[in-house]
């Protein structure tokens, strides 16, 4: 549906200048909800700002839905852009007009005839849960009122691709979950393409179908939300990932002295999983089938999407052969497994 | 100078304040009109102009829809120096120009050029300030939906400025009623030639104070009618 290719984005002169977006790739599929991570100043609004030319690009392409939208003229980028629905962190409704007339704005820009606006902005009200709002001005909005119509605004035109800049970055928590799930069911209801943007790992954990990781102008990992969650690729994405699951575990931990018992081995692993079959059914086979034991030490588990995924540090016991054996038994069922640490050594190798 | 001997030549322009028995409350409620007359069409007329300047000086500044550097320098910096022309010279340097589209240099009617004029730039600087105050995220949503230049002018700045914009309205208004009574000093009418010409010529006091307070009424009327209309717009908003 989106399709960029080398782009590259530099402001200001040629004296001073700043390099935004760097030989950025980036391909993102028809109807999946594709969410963009990075630090501030990382480039993510000017990416999001280029694939609808509200900033243009110093070099490369972006061709939305077949369309390369770089090179059309003004008439013709103004025809794609109703097709392109945006969100904005603040919101950016017009204070002059009510909150009918703020969804009516981008029907008047389309032409749309009167009756027929009317109708469709009364269905929008609906799927966005404000119909007894409609006579309300912004200024008497919450946050989460407000991203509503700003959301109902966007998708007026029926648009293919919905663009979203931070649009949760202002709300409270229970809010954001709140226009989070608006913004799947629309995904899912409209097979709208959504690309979001968000410094908020729980953001992309909650709704995303798939991630850019984008650090120093440039992408440094893509994936699905799943993969990069239970094995992130770079210490960007790591640095996110432990940002909302504490993936570290805790010193007193690390440091335990008790790493001994009665002279047999012991090995501190962290085993980390992904869906329902895994996790402590398959611990407890292989307990059964090696003659082991294991010490639970730290356990996380969440949810990405839907799907549950976690890690637990063990502490595992008994003679090295079989911790090994059981190891590679653990990696065979899919488990990933990581040793943190070996019997007295303190955490400090 | 014939011009100035056409201002002193006022005995006929005078008859309607103060024949020589005239009665005066009329002829100050007559002179009270014509200058709510002038302050009004020279209003009117001054943002006619005005505001489609403020809104090229505004769209055509750097990184603003219409951005164009030069275009904007330029009017820029002749709006500065029309503003820096002190009113009683443009007054003078008007006449012939007020002489060719009116047809005399005298007279309430004629009296609106000038004051047009001189209204010209400080509404143009007025409204640009209004219209600045906008967020750019707001144009950045209407360009974001596809909106053209003329639609985000007329549908996303001025109705956004517009309570800043009345206000506005009656600053202006305001600063011609003080302009619109120098000008009657030169033979413009309205209450600057009663107060000048009777008040003070004719040793009149009277009557100069009783301008004074008329002017007083009107310019705190303007105000009041001002925030007033720009509450309403903004209460409406609520
Ligand atoms: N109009 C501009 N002129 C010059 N530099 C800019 C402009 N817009 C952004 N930049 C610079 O480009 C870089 C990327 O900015 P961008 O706004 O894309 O970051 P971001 O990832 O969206 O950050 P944030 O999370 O703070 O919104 C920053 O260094 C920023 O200073
Ligand atoms: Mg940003």
């Amino acid at each position: 549906m989106i399709e960029i290719s080398n782009l590259t984005k530099i402001y200001g002169s040629s004296e001073q200048e700043v390099v935004a977006l760097k030989d950025v790739n980036l391909y993102i599929k028809k109807g999946e909800i594709f969410g963009i991570i990075g630090l501030s100043g990382a480039g993510k609004s000017t990416l999001i700002r280029c694939i609808n030319m509200l900033e243009k690009p110093s070099r490369g392409s972006i061709v939305v839905d077949g369309q390369a939208i770089g090179s059309l003229d003004a008439g013709k980028l103004r025809q794609v852009r109703q097709k392109i629905g945006m969100i904005f962190q603040h919101f950016n409704l017009l204070s002059s007009r009510n909150v009918f007339d703020n969804i009516m704005f981008p029907l008047e820009i389309a032409k749309v005839p009167h009756q027929e606006a009317q109708k469709k902005v009364d269905e929008l009200l609906e799927l966005v849960g404000l119909s007894d709002k409609a006579r309300v001005y912004p200024e008497q909005l919450s946050g989460g009122q407000k991203q509503r119509v700003g959301i109902a605004r966007a998708l007026a035109n029926d648009p293919k691709v919905l663009l979203s800049d931070e649009a949760t970055s202002a709300l409270d928590p229970q809010t954001t979950r709140s226009i989070l799930k608006l913004l799947k069911d629309i995904n899912r209801q409209l097979g709208l393409t959504i690309v979001l943007i968000t410094h908020d790992m729980n953001v992309i954990k909650e709704c995303c179908d798939r991630v850019a990781v984008i650090n120093n102008s440039t992408i440094v990992e893509v994936g699905d939300v799943l993969n990069i969650f239970s094995n992130p690729g770079t210490p960007t994405s790591r640095s996110f990932i432990n940002s909302i699951v504490n993936k570290d575990i805790p010193e007193e931990i690390l440091h335990r002295e008790a790493l001994n018992h009665g002279g047999a081995a012991s090995k501190l692993v962290r085993v980390s999983f992904i869906g329902e079959s895994a996790g402590e059914p398959i611990i407890s086979t292989m307990l059964q089938k090696y003659d082991i034991k294991a010490n639970i030490l730290y356990g996380n588990i969440d949810r990405v999407k839907d799907t549950p995924f976690g890690n637990l540090t063990l502490e595992l016991m008994g003679s090295p052969a079989l911790i090994n054996d059981a190891m590679s038994f653990l990696q065979e069922y899919g488990l990933e497994v990581e040793v943190l640490n070996y019997a007295g050594n303190n955490g400090d190798y | 100078m014939p011009e100035i001997m056409e201002i002193i030549d006022l005995n006929s322009f005078l008859t309607p304040y103060l024949g020589q028995n005239a009665w005066v409350p009329g002829a100050v409620l007559f002179a009270s009109w014509e200058t709510i007359y002038m302050v009004f069409l020279s209003t009117l007329a001054s943002y006619l102009i005005g505001m489609p300047l403020a809104i090229i000086l505004v769209t055509s500044d750097e990184g603003q829809i219409l951005e164009n550097p030069q275009l904007n320098k330029i009017l820029g910096s002749i709006i500065n120096a029309a503003r820096s022309l002190p009113f009683i010279i443009l007054l003078i340097l008007a006449i012939p120009f007020t002489r060719w589209v009116v047809g005399t240099s005298i007279g309430t009617v004629a009296s609106i050029i000038p004051l047009s004029l001189a209204a010209i730039p400080f509404v143009a600087r007025l409204v640009e300030t209004s219209l600045k105050e906008i967020d750019w995220g707001l144009i950045e949503a209407a360009l974001s939906m596809g909106a053209s230049n003329w639609e985000i002018i007329r549908k996303v700045l001025i109705p956004e400025a517009l309570p800043s914009i009345i206000l506005g309205v009656a600053i202006t208004a305001i600063n011609l009623v003080g302009y619109s009574a120098m000008a009657g000093v030169l033979g413009g009418g309205g209450l600057g030639t009663l107060a000048y010409y009777h008040g003070y010529m004719r040793y009149q006091t009277a009557i100069m104070w009783i301008t004074v307070v008329v002017l007083i009424v009107i310019v705190q009327g303007i105000q009041v009618l001002g925030n007033k209309a720009a509450s309403n717009v903004i209460n409406k908003r609520r």
